[in-house]
């Protein structure tokens, strides 16, 4: 019997995992598909909002401002990218320039500091590369950017390295409440519970319904993204947004991470709660609105699309904390944006409801650090000479685009919560994610999963399910016994 | 601890290797190939089918074949190379930063440095393709690799996008190993790749080659499941009401080959937006002085024999470089005219005779080529038919270019039959 069984392994799941982690509980995680961010965590926009966007008094504003916030602890505990790069609206005319002083308004009232509206020149002179259409901005110093993936990552292994059991390719089918228990069903076997908590983003109110509560849905909203390459990540150095409508903030610009280059996402409710397929007329809408921000953007320098679904909920705000309708269950539900801003004070929220419904105790070899994989293409030459010195598989390029490692890819195999998949390498390494998209390194990543976790090249997948990679052995090649 | 070496040559394909060996027969003893693969030989390694050296050895070779005679011939005359070594930065003063499982970090000072680096595909997100994001859904040449390297198969019901000669290489591969190639989708309405591949890979075995048809949707969440094909017209837009979903597993892209100048960018150089090489004089030197290169990641070629020459050209220059040749000469600008994309060299710096390689924008029957040196026609060739997808070549001689650069440069152009008159 667990204390605690979280739905869901998206930043919002990992977040209340590694709460929960500091306390005396029996808690696990389960997953539905090969690996953690592979929902909405997993395709957004990367970035940690201000918080002047949600309207005062809402989940959203308080959970953001104070997510906003808990980035940096984040950072230094979890070793995540997170940049403050600070934020730009943008206004292309002077009804623009009314949304933005009442954007900086509202910001004032839910606390967000250090917020300035700039004329169009001082914009231009903090970003070159704005348009000359721009009349005038909003900045917002604390806005940042981190990579939502590795965030989500990081904290499940924090999690799993501080006891709770992480079950992936867990699918829920369905959920029975008996006397202050749940029994959860999977196709892999029945887990006992005391309390659930329902982090299961576009999936939350098929999760609700399974348990007795159908008081909200959740509307997927798809996004789509045009990601650059590099070479255009160096032009834009703040995130730019445009003036937001009703369907949300905008096409927004901005650069990532890891230096490349992000434009979207596009806003279109749809039914199918798993279609993430990007269309023509969405990529063109991306393609020219974010020509409006940045009119040099040169599309022959786009090296992927992708599309990600919101969590819109019913209700129009964050559902968090125990149900109405069944005592012991947690809703984490309906996260949209700014959930990834609010994920770190969502996950404190949510903790906090489980301890008021159990009584938990600090456990005392919590360990709030988890180490990041040593980065060989961000560490400076001696670093460099010091990590192959230590591992020669450091001095093996396996991804040339994004200079990634033998070392770094099999680490990411023996992680305490082990990439599985090409995608789960990806997300973890970056191998696969430059200008080639693995064209040179994915063959040579399988065979160093065959040999490191014993998976034959013809079981691996890009991403779990049925998503092999090769159909078939044909006369022995170059690597055969 | 810094080595030091008179010729560094970065990548030990067909160029690298060519490059080195011609370094050698001019005189240089001191060379150094870095390679980042454990094997010398690149890509060639992977290419096992035949047609490679039939202009150089007038046989029939395959890519293992023609690497090895090169890569014999290099160890035979001791030239050093080193595999798994992966050069990571180079600095316009000629040093080298380069890694190794072994010898770590490693710091090379080059007097002069050939860059051979080949060239990479272009992937699924360089062209847009919309849709969703499974398995099955890979570049050629990966494809390749996974089956002649690894002996793999990719998939079995088989779409090709792209009539690229890799594509059309891997249309018939498949088809022997029992795959069912659908169609091979090429969005121009001409084929990419060179004539004989369009026979011998695609005719032979009656794979249809549907021209001006693209890919415009992806199917399949976990694997691919089908694509959807349609004609486009002569925007190259796609025509509604032309769509067909196609069921396959496995969707190839043989959309184009792009020159890997990482290192290039890094250094410095002056590069050509069209051939996404460096810009070069005849002598293969870029900008940079004493900086070569030579092959496909100086454009994308569509015959080895021919790298390898270019690869001697670059490597002659070099050695004079490095034995102390380094008076620079004015160069004059060799431009493409009407009916031509690219023409390389994009200059010329002497007197000596040499060659101009170009390609042309579009299907040509007919009229000629001519070089125009001012508004003086100083060289003109009879044209059967001319194709972006197979290389040609001009002689120039010495008066040829003493003309161009008394004009201050030179113009390639293809005039129509009718314009000739």
């Amino acid at each position: 019997m667990y204390d605690v069984i979280i739905i869901g392994a998206g930043v919002i799941g990992a977040a209340t995992a590694r709460e929960l982690s500091r306390f005396r509980l029996r808690t696990a995680v389960l997953e539905a598909k090969a690996d953690v961010a592979m929902g909405s965590s997993g395709a957004n926009s990367a970035i940690v909002h201000a918080g002047y966007d949600a309207t005062p008094g809402t989940a959203m504003a308080r959970t953001n401002v104070a997510g906003n916030r808990l980035y940096d602890t984040w950072r230094e505990e979890l070793n995540i990218p997170f940049t403050r790069n600070g934020s730009l609206v943008l206004a292309f005319s002077e009804e623009d320039m009314d949304t933005l002083e009442e954007l900086h308004r509202q910001g004032v009232q839910n606390g967000v500091e250090g917020q300035r509206i700039l004329s169009g020149e001082e914009a231009r002179g903090m970003e070159p590369a704005l348009s000359e259409d721009i009349i005038g901005a909003l900045y917002e110093p604390m806005g940042g950017i981190t990579s939502p993936y590795q965030v989500t990552v990081a904290l499940m292994e924090n999690a799993a390295h501080n006891g709770v059991d992480v079950y992936l390719e867990h699918p829920v089918t369905e959920i029975k409440k008996e006397e202050n228990a749940f029994i959860i069903q999977t196709p892999l076997g029945d887990f006992h519970t005391k309390l659930i908590v329902n982090c299961a983003g576009v999936q939350a109110d098929s999760i609700a319904r399974m348990a007795g509560d159908d008081s909200f849905s959740i509307i997927p909203r798809r996004g789509e993204y045009c990601l650059y390459d590099k070479r255009e990540g160096e032009d834009v150095a703040h995130t730019l947004f445009q003036p937001p409508g009703k369907m949300g903030k905008g096409i927004l610009v901005t650069p990532t991470v890891d230096g490349n280059l992000l434009t979207g996402p596009t806003a279109r409710d749809i039914e199918d709660k798993d279609d993430t397929a990007t269309t023509d007329i969405g990529i063109g809408e991306v393609l020219i609105k974010s020509a409006m921000s940045v009119p040099g953007l040169n599309r022959r320098g786009v090296i992927r699309t992708f599309a990600g679904l919101r969590a819109q909920a019913s209700t129009g705000d964050f559902i968090l904390g125990e149900s109405k309708a069944v005592p012991g269950l947690i809703h984490g539900a309906g996260i949209c944006s700014p959930g990834l801003s609010a994920a770190p004070a969502i996950g404190r929220e949510l903790a906090a409801e489980v301890c008021r419904l159990l009584p938990c105790a600090d456990k005392p070899d919590f360990d709030p650090v988890r180490e990041a994989i040593p980065n060989f293409r961000e560490s400076d030459w001696e670093t460099r000479e010091k990590l192959i010195r230590e591992d020669p598989r450091y001095g093996r390029i396996v991804c040339r685009c994004e200079s990634v490692t033998e070392a770094e890819i099999a680490a990411a195999l023996h992680r305490p919560l082990p990439a599985r998949t090409l995608d789960a390498i990806k997300r973890r390494t970056r191998a696969g994610m430059g200008r080639c998209q693995g064209g040179f390194c994915t063959p040579r990543i399988m065979e160093i999963i065959e040999r490191e976790l014993h998976i034959p090249i013809l079981e691996q997948t890009k991403k779990g399910g049925l998503s092999k990679i090769v159909t078939g052995r044909i006369k022995g090649g170059q690597f055969h016994d | 601890m810094i080595k030091e070496v008179d010729i560094a040559v970065i990548g030990g394909g067909p160029a690298g290797l060519a490059a080195a060996l011609a370094a050698r027969e001019a005189g240089v003893e001191d060379i150094l190939i870095l390679e980042r693969e454990t094997h010398l030989g690149g890509i060639l390694n992977q290419c096992i089918h035949n047609g490679f050296g039939l202009h150089r050895f007038n046989e029939e070779l395959t890519g293992p074949e023609y690497a090895y005679r090169f890569a014999e011939k290099v160890k035979d005359a001791g030239i050093p190379y080193l595999t798994e070594a992966m050069v990571l930065s180079i600095t316009g003063d000629k040093m080298i930063y380069a890694i190794h499982p072994q010898e770590g970090l490693m710091h090379i000072r080059a007097g002069a440095i050939i860059l051979a680096m080949g060239c990479r595909e272009r992937p699924r997100g360089a062209i847009l393709i919309p849709g969703e994001r499974p398995s099955g859904v890979y570049t050629a040449g990966m494809a390749q690799k996974l089956t002649n390297m690894q002996g793999y198969m990719p998939g079995r019901e088989i779409v090709i996008l792209g009539s690229g000669d890799i594509g059309l290489i891997m249309a018939r591969r498949l088809t022997w190993e029992g795959a069912d190639v659908k169609m091979v989708c090429e969005i121009m309405p001409y084929s990419s790749g060179l004539a004989r591949n369009v026979h011998q890979c695609l005719h032979d075995y009656d794979i249809p080659l549907r021209l001006s048809h693209t890919v415009t949707a992806i199917h399949g969440r976990e694997r691919l499941e089908a694509v959807t094909v349609s004609e486009v017209d002569k925007n190259l837009k796609p025509i509604p009401g032309t769509e067909e979903v196609v069921p396959c597993d496995c969707l190839l892209l043989s959309v184009g080959l792009i020159p890997e100048n990482e290192l290039s960018h890094e250094i410095g150089i002056e590069m050509d937006p069209v051939t996404g090489g460096a810009l070069v004089d005849e002598g293969r030197q870029t900008s940079v002085p004493g900086v070569f290169a030579c092959g496909n990641v100086l454009h994308v070629h569509d015959l080895v024999d021919y790298v390898s020459e270019e690869a001697e050209i670059a490597a002659r220059s070099a050695a004079a470089y490095s034995k102390g040749k380094k008076e620079g000469k004015k160069a004059v600008p060799v431009s493409p005219g009407k009916g031509v994309r690219y023409v390389l060299p994009q200059r010329v710096a002497g007197t000596e005779p040499t060659e101009l390689y170009f390609r042309s924008r579009d299907v040509y029957r007919g009229g000629r080529v001519e070089v125009l040196a001012a508004d003086t026609v100083i060289k003109s060739r009879k044209v059967i038919k001319l194709a972006p997808g197979e290389m040609e070549r001009i002689r120039l001689s010495e008066n040829d270019l003493k003309a161009i650069h008394e004009a201050g440069g030179a113009e390639v152009r293809w005039v129509a039959e009718e314009e000739t008159k």
